[in-house]
C-alpha cells in the first residue's frame, strides 16, 4: 500500500528530464559542467541525465556564444545560431571552415573546409570580411579574452548592388575562475541591416553582462542592454569602419553605464534597501529603548495619523518632557518624533507614517 | 543533498523558489533538510485582528497555520496551535514592538517579525525577520529601483544563563535583489544571499533584547557591507576583467 502511493507521486521520467534541463539551463556563464555534475548525481539515472544533457547543452553553449578552439591551430570557433548548419556544425566564416562540436564535451572534434554554398557570394564577402578585420583589431584591443564573428544573416547569394543584405557581429568574451570563486561572460550581438535603397546601414546591437561570485555566498549580475545607430551605405572598407567605430563607441559608453551603476550602488542605489546607519546618524539605542515606550505609548493610545501629529505638535513643539527637549516634526506623509542630542542636534527616536 | 547545496551556490537567486520546488519533487526524502537548509524569499500574511502583516517562517508556522506576533494568534486558525510561554511571549511582544523601530530606522519602512520558542535545553531560539520593498513602487524613498527586494533572517540560539553570563549563537542570512532600468543603460541587476554566523557570551545585566539587538545591528551592517563591497566589488571586478575600462582605449581611438 505504502509502495503503491509512492509511485503515485513519483515524477514520470520526462519530468524529471524537464527539471534537470532547467537546472542545466539557468546555470551561470561557465558553470553548466559544475552544475550538470550535481544534476547527475541527484537524478542517479545516466540514461535521464545524458537525455536531459544532449538536449541542454546545445542550448545552453548557442545562447552564451561559448567559443572552442578548432583542432587544427587556426582560432576559436564561435557556438551561435548564426553559423549553425546541420549536424551539430558550425560556420567559422574567417577560416571559411565547418567545425564540428561535441556539445556536451564542449569541444570542437574536427574540423573540415566550408563548401561553397555554405559560404556568401564574393559580392557579400568583400563587405563581411573587410568587417570581420576591423571588428577584430577592435575586440583585440579592447577584450583580453575576446573572440568575435561576423555573419551573413541573410542574403548571402547576393551577387551585387540591388538588394539588402544582413549581417550579424558576435563578439564573446568569458573568464572562468572556478578557484577564485568568479565567473563572467561579455556577449554582444551587432545586427547589421545594408539597405540598399535608402543607402543607409542600420546597427542594432544587444550586450548581455553576466557575473557571478560564489565564495561563502551566491550572487549575480545581469546586465542587459539594447541600442541602436545607423550609418552611411559606402564602400566595403569605408562601411568596416564606420560600423566598427559604432560598436566601439557603443560598447564603451555602454561600459561607462556599467561602472556608473556601480558606483552609485552605495549611497543610493542600495540606500532604498538598507541604510548604513539609521535615520538618526548613531547606532541603534539598544541599551536605552525605554524611551520608546513614551512615544509608544503616545501612538498606541492615539493610532497613528493626522490627529497624532496635530496632538504631538501642539505637546513637542517643542517641549520638555523629563527634563529633556522633545520636539516632532512633520514631513510628507509622517511624523518624527526627536530628542535634543546636543545643542545644536536633534536625535529622531521615533519615525512613523500616516 | 551536498549536490543539492551545490546547485543552490549556482542557480540564481530569482530563481530560488522554483529551484526548491524542483529538488523537492526530485528529493523527496530530504525534504527537511531541503526545507531548514535552503532559505526562500519571505512570505507575508495580514493579521486580521490588527490589520497589521507579519512574516511567515518555519519557526511561526504549525501545521498549515502561521502565528501572528501581534495577536498571537493562527492564521487560519488553528487550535491547539503551540505557542511560547507566558514569559517569553511578554519578551516577544516587547521585542517586536523594538525591533520594528530598529526596522524603521534602518528601513525607512518595510516589514518586521520576531517569534520566539522555548528550546528544552532552558534556553530559547528567537527569529527576527526583515522584509523590505525598495523598489519606486513599494517603500523605495528615493525610486531608484525598478525592483528591490531586502529578506534577512536572524535565527538566535541563547543558551542557558552561566554565572550571569549566556551564550549567544546567531545565523544570518541576507537575500537580495536590486535592479535598476533605464534608457541609457539598460536593466543593471544584482541578486543573490549570503549566511555567517556569529557567536558571544554576553553579561545578560543588559537583558536579552539588548544583547540579541545588538549582535544583529552588527552583523545586518557586516552583511550589508560585505555585500556592498565584497560581493558587488567582485562582479564588478569581473566586468573590467571582461572588457577593461576605456582609458586605454581613449588615447587609442584618434588613430580610427
Amino acid at each position: 500500500m505504502a509502495e503503491e502511493e509512492e509511485e503515485e507521486t513519483e515524477l514520470s521520467e520526462k519530468q524529471k528530464i524537464e527539471i534537470a534541463k532547467w537546472f542545466l539551463l539557468n546555470s551561470p556563464p561557465g558553470e553548466i559542467y559544475y552544475v550538470a555534475k550535481d544534476v547527475k548525481s541527484i537524478l542517479h539515472d545516466d540514461d535521464l541525465y545524458n537525455k536531459a544533457a544532449s538536449e541542454a547543452f546545445p542550448v545552453y553553449n548557442k545562447s552564451h556564444f561559448i567559443s572552442l578552439p578548432m583542432p587544427d591551430r587556426s582560432g576559436d570557433v564561435l557556438v551561435t545560431s548564426f553559423g549553425e548548419l546541420e549536424g551539430y556544425a558550425y560556420l567559422d566564416p574567417r577560416t571559411a571552415q565547418v567545425a564540428i562540436v561535441d556539445h556536451v564535451k564542449q569541444v570542437c572534434t574536427e574540423v573540415r573546409p566550408a563548401t561553397d554554398e555554405e559560404l556568401p557570394s564574393p559580392y557579400i564577402e568583400e563587405f563581411r570580411c573587410a568587417l570581420d578585420a576591423e571588428i577584430l583589431k577592435y575586440v583585440e584591443e579592447s577584450y583580453p579574452k575576446g573572440v568575435c564573428s561576423v555573419y551573413c544573416a541573410n542574403g548571402k547569394d547576393i551577387e551585387g548592388p540591388g538588394s539588402d543584405f544582413e549581417f550579424a557581429v558576435v563578439i564573446s568574451a568569458a573568464r572562468h575562475s572556478p578557484q577564485n570563486f568568479c565567473n563572467g561572460s561579455w556577449c554582444s550581438v551587432w545586427n547589421i541591416e545594408f539597405k540598399d535603397d535608402q543607402q543607409t546601414v542600420e546597427v542594432k546591437g544587444k550586450i548581455e553582462v553576466d557575473a557571478h561570485y560564489f565564495e561563502e555566498g551566491n550572487v549575480q549580475l545581469d546586465a542587459k542592454h539594447e541600442c541602436k545607430d545607423s550609418t552611411l551605405f559606402q564602400a566595403p572598407d569605408d562601411c568596416a569602419v564606420s560600423i566598427s567605430s559604432i560598436i566601439r563607441h557603443h560598447e564603451t559608453e555602454y561600459l561607462a553605464s556599467l561602472e556608473a551603476s556601480y558606483l552609485n550602488l552605495p549611497d543610493s542605489t542600495f540606500k532604498d534597501l538598507r541604510r548604513k546607519l539609521p535615520v538618526t546618524r548613531t547606532l541603534f539605542p539598544w541599551h536605552n529603548t525605554l524611551q520608546f515606550s513614551l512615544t509608544r505609548d503616545i501612538s498606541k493610545e492615539l493610532g497613528i495619523g493626522k490627529r497624532v501629529r496635530a496632538w504631538l505638535d501642539s505637546v513637542f513643539s517643542p517641549g520638555r518632557v523629563g527634563g529633556e527637549d522633545w520636539q516632532s516634526s512633520s514631513f510628507s506623509g509622517g511624523v518624527f518624533i526627536e530628542k535634543r542630542a546636543s545643542p545644536n542636534e536633534w536625535q529622531i527616536l521615533m519615525e512613523s507614517r500616516s | 543533498m551536498e549536490a543539492a547545496m551545490g546547485l543552490m551556490r549556482r542557480i540564481p537567486a530569482k530563481h530560488t523558489d522554483t529551484a526548491l520546488s524542483a529538488l523537492l519533487s526530485l528529493m523527496p526524502n530530504h525534504s527537511s533538510d531541503l526545507l531548514s537548509q535552503i532559505d526562500q524569499p519571505l512570505q507575508v500574511l495580514c493579521d486580521v485582528d490588527c490589520g497589521k502583516e507579519f512574516i511567515l517562517c518555519e519557526y511561526n508556522r504549525d501545521a498549515d497555520s502561521y502565528r501572528s506576533p501581534w495577536s498571537n494568534k493562527y492564521h487560519p486558525s488553528l487550535e491547539d496551535g503551540s505557542l511560547p510561554s507566558l514569559e517569553l511571549r511578554k519578551l516577544e511582544v516587547e521585542a517586536n514592538d523594538i525591533f520594528a523601530i530598529y526596522r524603521d530606522q534602518y528601513y525607512e519602512g518595510g516589514i518586521s517579525s520576531v517569534y520566539m520558542w522555548e528550546d528544552g535545553n532552558e534556553g530559547f531560539v528567537a527569529c527576527f525577520l526583515i522584509k523590505k520593498d525598495g523598489s519606486k513602487t513599494g517603500q523605495g524613498r528615493r525610486g531608484y529601483l525598478e525592483e528591490g527586494a531586502w529578506d534577512a533572517i536572524h535565527v538566535i540560539e541563547v543558551g542557558p544563563e552561566e554565572e550571569e553570563n549566556t551564550n549567544y549563537r546567531l545565523t544570518s542570512t541576507v537575500m537580495l535583489t536590486l535592479t535598476t532600468n533605464n534608457e541609457s543603460s539598460g536593466t543593471f541587476s544584482l541578486s543573490g544571499s549570503i549566511r555567517r554566523q556569529m557567536t558571544m557570551k554576553l553579561s545578560v545585566a543588559d537583558g536579552h533584547l539588548c544583547n540579541m539587538g545588538r549582535m544583529i545591528e552588527e552583523m545586518e551592517s557586516k552583511l550589508r557591507y560585505s555585500l556592498d563591497q565584497v560581493y558587488f566589488g567582485k562582479t564588478r571586478e569581473m566586468v573590467c576583467t571582461l572588457r577593461p575600462p576605456s582609458e586605454v582605449l581613449q588615447i587609442r581611438i584618434p588613430e580610427s
